[in-house]
């Protein structure tokens, strides 16, 4: 009974996890990224999935926004799923492979929106301090 | 006594549950989400009461497992009635607010009567194991309730960002206790546990105080893509 509950368990949670995860990002998905991001992440107007890896080396650069934070960390998460389900699951079942290409470029693009605004919120701090 | 990683995790916990409150009420949210915000400053106030009872008395006395357990399975209950609530948040326009709260009362009762059997044929016949199992059961139900929920919103196409991340946040809660609970009677002297729900703990107050902070509760998004099987 115990490892029925957790089988159950471990499904809803993966589920409700990924559902989560894609309700963070389809909050960011609608917004254009500025010239100046798209410039530094080489990204054009859709990112792939490999481009999160650089976009999170970049966004480690930058000030940190206390509110992106657990957000940034949710997805990383996510993001380390996708890989582990396209290096394992996706190789017997081809038709994931595709799926999680989609979510891992959702990711990047998720990780650039969340560096425009890292970049503003920095810009927003110097000018502040230029005036005080 | 529990360790520093443990108090650490404790006052954690407790900050982010009152951090929920003050997001809802400076975003106007708390009496919109009236339960939900009750439930996290009656859980903050047993933390302090839990803190206060352990100082007096220690870890080990039987004064602190009986005020932990039992106000466990308050704790619980309150959970149960605010994903109730949750529930008529999403039926609002439909008025079946009776039928649901009907349906709540009897599924409570039902689990208590069960959980009752449960204790009454096995060798521990004490009231202490009656509550213990009743909250165990109650976060499984409570699990299976969140999925019927969330399969109701992705069926009637509800919009509410900020409805959808506090019911996605309350069904990832539900099933991480669940399965915790149920690797811990598969595996009762695996020392992992220890952190684990805790942990877990903190991760609801924080997906909430979120939710009530950083969405707008005019916000939509489309349920559509949210599904983990596309339609």
């Amino acid at each position: 009974m115990a490892t029925l509950i957790f089988l159950l368990s471990a499904a809803a949670l993966l589920q409700f996890f990924i559902s989560y995860s894609r309700s963070l990002i389809a909050a960011s998905i609608k917004q254009p990224l500025s010239a100046e991001v798209r410039d530094v992440t080489g990204i054009p107007s859709t990112a792939a999935g490999e481009d999160f890896a650089r976009v999170i080396q970049l966004l480690d650069l930058c000030p940190e926004r206390p509110e992106d934070r657990g957000r940034l960390r949710a997805i990383n998460a996510y993001f380390r799923l996708l890989n582990f389900v396209s290096s394992t699951l996706a190789r017997v079942i081809p038709a994931l492979m595709s799926w999680t290409e989609m979510e891992r470029a959702q990711c990047a693009y998720f990780a650039a929106v969340t560096l425009d605004r890292r970049i503003a919120f920095s810009r927003d701090m110097l000018a502040q301090q230029t005036e005080v | 006594m529990p360790d520093s990683i443990g108090y650490t995790i404790w006052f954690l916990g407790a900050i982010l549950e009152v951090s929920v409150v003050v997001c809802a009420l400076a975003k106007d949210a708390f009496r919109r989400y009236l339960c939900l915000n009750l439930y996290m400053l009656f859980s903050f106030l047993l933390s302090a009461g839990r803190f206060y009872v352990l100082a007096q008395f220690g870890l080990r006395s039987s004064q602190y497992k009986y005020f932990y357990y039992y106000s466990d399975a308050v704790l619980t209950i309150f959970l149960y009635l605010a994903l109730i609530t949750l529930y008529l948040h999403v039926f609002d326009e439909m008025k079946v607010e009776k039928y649901v709260r009907l349906t709540a009362v009897l599924l409570l009762a039902g689990t208590a009567l069960f959980s009752y059997g449960v204790v009454q044929q096995s060798q521990n016949k004490m009231l202490t194991g009656f509550v213990y199992e009743l909250s165990q059961n109650l976060y499984f139900v409570g699990l299976v309730l969140t999925y019927i929920l969330w399969g109701t919103i992705l069926k009637l196409r509800e919009s509410r960002t900020q409805l959808i991340q506090l019911v996605l946040s309350l069904g990832a809660y539900f099933s991480a206790f669940a399965a915790t609970f149920a690797l811990q009677n598969m595996f009762p002297h695996l020392e992992f546990f220890t952190y684990i729900l805790p942990v877990f703990g903190c991760l609801l107050p924080l997906a909430w105080a979120y939710a009530f902070l950083r969405l707008s509760p005019d916000a939509r998004m489309a349920t559509a893509r949210l599904a983990v099987v596309q339609r």
